[in-house]
Formats: C-alpha cells, structure tokens, sequence
C-alpha cells in the first residue's frame, strides 16, 4: 500500500496518571485534563484545534453510550468534526490513526486525538467479563469467556514451538516493572525477581498476577498537525512517517497454519517448516509492521528504530511482538529477553515506560499514551515531563508505537522520527 | 382547566444504595434478556443433542473449518456442514484459575484447543478429567456431549482419550524453527 497524503506530524501531548481508580475525577474530566497540559505546553487554545477523534473502547464500563461527544462537548471543541473509534485492544492506536489520516486527507490542519476508558465503575472479575464479551459470545465467550485463558492458550503453543521458557516471560515482566521506578505516570513501578513473578497467583497457566497488565483509569491526548502548522506551533514536532494496520479472525480456532509474510530482512529458509501463525504468533502486528515500514522505509527494523513501545498486556505479547515486529526472527522472541536485547541500554529499548504492565491499560488511553511517551523520548524532554532524565535515551531518532486487540484481531504500528 | 401548581411527582420508597459520599458513589444495576438468534450457525448447536459436532468445508477450495462458518474466509465460497471426528488432539491448553465474573465459580477449569485429523482448523472447548500437570501438547481426547442440552457451545466438551497419561519422554522441543 502506498501512502501518498501530506505529511503529518505530532506536536503535543499529555496524560494523566493512570490509577485503579480515581472517582473523584470522571472521563470528562480526566481528559479535559491531558488535553490542557497539551495546550498549554506548546501554547494552543482550543481555538487552534480543527477537530478531533474520540478513542474509547467499551460502553459496558460506564453504561454509557456516546461518551465521546460527552468529551468533545466539556472540552469546548462542539461544533468541530469528531467521531469515535473503536477496535478493542487497539483502539487507542487506530485512533491515533484515524488522527493521521484526518491530517493527511487536507480535512484537517490540527487534530486533537483523545483517549480514555473509566474501568473502575465495576469489579475486577465483572471488568473480565465485558472484556471477553470481545470475544466471539456464540463460540468462544461462553466456553472460557476470559482473554488471559486465551493468551496463555497462546503462550504454551509459543513455549512448544521455540522452547519459550517461564523465566523468559518473567524477564518481560521485571524489565518493564522497572523501566516504570522512573516513570511518573506509571501505575505499578516495581522492583522484582524471577521468582516474584513466578511465585505470584497463576491467573491462568503459564501467566501470572505479574504476567498481565492491570486495569485503569485514565486519559490520554496526542494533538497532530500538517507541516506548515507543526513547525509554526513548535520548534520539535515528530513526524509520523508511516502507519500500518493489520487485521486477523476474531476466534482464535479460525486462524490459518500457513507462510510468514517475510519482512525485507527474511528470507523463506528461514522459516521453512514453520505453519504461520496458527496460534503461536500475531499475523496482524506482522502485516501492520510490514505496511509501516515500507512506508516509512525501514527495512532493517532492530538497526532502523532506537525505541518501541509495544502492546505488553501480557508478558507472553511482548516476546510474540518482538518477533512480528522483525527485532527477531521467529523463535527467538525468548532469547531477545533473555540476552537483554529490549532492556534500557540494550540494542533496540522495548517500553522504556514500563508499558502495559506497569504503566496500566486503561484501553482507549493506552495507544495513544504510547505515542505521548514515544513524542517526548524523540523530543528529547523526558526530563522535562518526567521530572527525571534516568529514561531519555541518548539520541533517539526513530520510533515505534504499536497497539493490539484481543489476540491479535487488530493490530496498528505508527513510526515516529524526528525531522531531518 | 389542566393547570395544577399543587402537582407533585410521585415518589419511590427504594431508596439507593450508596458506596461513599464524597465524592458520591451509588449502586446502579442494569440487566437484560436478549432475543438471541443463532441464525445460519444454528445447526450446530441443534447436531450438539444428537452427540454430532458439525464443521465447515468450503465447497469450492475444501478448506476444513472445525468450527462453523457458511462461507469461507480463503475463497468466499460458500460452505456445507460436515460432520467433525469425535477424537482430536489437543493443539494448545492452559487451566484457568481466575476468569469473568460469570465464571468464577467454575475455576480452576481447563481450556484447550483442539485440532481434528482432516480439518485445517481448529476448535476451542473445556477438558475435564485431567489436571494442569495432565495435559500436554499433541494429547488424545475425546469429545463428550451433555445429554441435557443448553444450547451453547458447552454442551460438548472433552475428556482425555484412553491410555493418553504423559510419557516421561514427552519434553518440550528446544528452540525449533
């Protein structure tokens, strides 16, 4: 796929910090909040935004329908464009998307994505519940009805194929755990041991209490504009410089054993007997990889990007990802973890944030905080934001965001770069 | 003459149940019952009562789906039903020990996927009788029906086949490609 639009770029973000529950605050205004620290960081006023796009994913949370017009009306954008996106999981990086795509098309010169889920109006075990009513509710929703089954049904095909090991899962888990210690915004910052992770309550085998991101409250926004307005609104906008989205069946019992779609740095020997993806691997986060980077032209991932944010839900997602992203090849996933290929100093630093898993998955927020977090990494004022430089990489210069749903039915990656 | 200053709305004597009150947070229930329609799926859940699990096979290209689907997603051909093997193997599992609210009670229960000798695809249901430490990769089970039939995709699951006990030998492969 070509992408032949104008070219797009970010110039502000803001999130707020994500909590199990803040019921002082609700969505409105857990937004309006993110979206004035955006405003006032590069000095817009609302009278600067074109329109917008609302990111949220489940009504069920707030039993609210058209919350997203609730958002666009409390922050004074009505009578501008809006309109809400949803894809589960992913909603956040589609949205973000869907932001790109306004800025491209020449609709838009400015566009405000927002964000936000409010999880905390229910229980944990209710919260489960209405994230599995994702799931196909004739087939698969009434026989386990609960998405870590499903992920970790993934995860012990990924260990039989590769010899994916437990301890390997738990490195992602103390990894991103600490990447967050520095981290403000982080929801769970935490310093942990192999056997923390291993020792802490099996949710569903092989994954753990420390293995699955928590459930959040929270708010996101990434403001985009069009060349000519970017570098009028500040001097460091990121561009956006190419987007992918890939797509797969919504049971899991339906996926295909078939070929790898081979990235430039692949060839078929590598892969030889492999059946793909069957349930071991994420086909969409590979055709969404494969569309990004032809766009941006990347064609040696691990060398190309100085840093990935990627969709850890699970720790088991995170060493899937590092494969259909191309930092590896498949089955190595494992070993990247384990030779700290995806730490902070390593070759490519995955969720310098602490990710999902640390930072909390309040979903229609989590794609977009991705692209806040990866904007100031490339702007180079973590310290700014953060109040601590400990998470500003030296000079980073390329990165990806990457967003997921449910076992990997929609999947984006966005590449982020500074200017030339 | 409709005019009444005096009106007064009735009142309710339920009250609502509250959590804090600053900031105030009150109890809100919400239930339904759905009209739900199985539609061109429903054949399968019917075939569930007479102990048969009902496939897909494309018409056109064959591709086997083990689980229903009346057109196919390689070609967009239309597809018959056929009648799956009652013996699989499981493809992956895992035991759940937490789960949705609804479900709860029933943990810790066992997930698995199934793969059926002749079908491209594969099939998601509960095992019963074998425990975490049971199960393993490439096992043979059997698939069972519930004689009282509830018309959801539990009224089959399935259970370890015969003599399917886990060799010794049976380790994981180390980094196959």
């Amino acid at each position: 796929m070509k992408h032949k639009g104008r070219k797009v770029y970010m110039v502000s973000g803001g999130v707020t910090k994500f909590a199990k529950s803040t019921p002082d605050m609700d969505f409105r205004l857990r937004v309006k909040k993110a979206f004035d620290y955006a405003l006032n960081d590069v000095g817009l006023t609302i009278n600067d935004i074109d329109g917008s796009v609302a990111s949220y994913f489940s009504d069920h949370f707030q039993r609210q329908l058209m919350s997203g017009i609730m958002v666009q009306d409390y922050l004074g954008l009505t009578p501008k464009p809006s309109k809400r996106v949803e894809g589960g999981g992913a909603t956040g990086g589609l949205s973000f998307q869907t932001g790109y795509e306004e800025i491209a098309s020449g609709r838009m010169d400015t566009c405000a994505v927002y964000g936000f889920e409010s999880m905390s109006h229910v229980n944990t075990w209710k919260g489960n519940e209405f994230i599995a009513l994702a799931s196909d509710t004739n087939f698969d929703y009434p026989v386990g009805g609960f998405y870590t089954g499903y992920y970790a049904m993934m995860a012990v095909r990924h260990m039989h194929e590769f010899g994916t090991t437990v301890e390997q899962l738990a490195k992602v888990s103390i990894k991103n755990h600490e990447n967050a210690l520095n981290n403000p915004y982080a929801q769970s910052p935490m310093k942990l041991t192999v056997e923390d992770v291993r020792n802490s309550p099996m949710v569903s085998y092989p994954l753990t209490r420390l293995d699955v991101c928590a459930m959040s409250d929270g708010a996101a926004v990434a403001i985009l504009a069009s060349e000519e307005k970017a570098f009028e609104i500040t001097k460091h906008p990121i561009e956006i410089t190419g987007i992918g989205t890939g797509t797969d069946t919504m049971r899991l019992a339906d996926r295909p054993f078939g070929k790898v779609p081979l990235l430039p740095n692949e060839k078929p020997s590598d892969y030889r007997d492999l059946k793909y993806p069957g349930i071991h691997s994420f086909r969409a986060g590979r055709s969404a990889a494969k569309e990004a980077y032809e766009a941006a032209g990347i064609t040696d991932p691990l060398k190309e990007l100085d840093a990935v944010e990627l969709h850890d839900a699970y720790t088991s997602s995170e060493i899937q990802t590092y494969e259909d992203l191309g930092l590896c090849k498949y089955g190595e996933g494992g070993q990247f973890i384990e030779e700290g290929k995806s730490k902070l100093n390593g070759k490519v630093p995955v969720n310098f944030s602490g990710g999902l898993l640390a930072c909390g998955h309040p979903v229609g927020a989590t794609g977009i905080m991705q692209g806040v977090f990866m904007f100031w990494q490339l702007q180079k004022t973590i310290k700014k934001h953060f109040k601590s430089d400990k998470l500003q990489l030296n000079n980073p210069k390329r990165g990806l965001i990457h967003s997921h749903a449910g076992t990997g039915t929609y999947v984006t990656v966005s590449i982020m770069e500074v200017p030339k | 003459m409709t005019i009444n200053p005096d009106a007064k709305m009735d009142e309710s004597q339920n009250g609502t149940e509250i959590y804090s009150t600053d900031p105030l947070i009150v109890k809100s229930t919400y239930s339904i019952d759905y009209i739900h329609s199985y539609a061109q799926d429903s054949e399968f859940f019917r075939a569930l009562g007479k102990k048969k699990l009902m496939g897909s096979r494309c018409k056109k290209c064959h591709y086997g789906f083990a689980t229903p689907r009346s057109h196919c997603m390689m070609c967009g051909a239309e597809t018959e039903w056929v009648e799956l093997p009652t013996k699989g193997k499981i493809h992956s599992y895992t035991t759940c020990y937490f789960g949705s609210e609804v479900f709860l009670p029933q943990t810790p229960f066992n997930l698995v996927l199934v793969e059926f000798e002749g079908f491209d695809s594969l099939f998601m249901a509960r095992l019963i009788g074998a425990e975490q430490d049971d199960m393993y990769v490439g096992m043979p089970i059997v698939a069972k029906f519930k004689r009282l039939q509830s018309f959801s995709p539990t009224d089959v699951y399935f259970v370890p086949a015969k003599g399917s006990e886990k060799k010794p030998s049976a380790a994981v492969k180390k980094n196959k490609r």
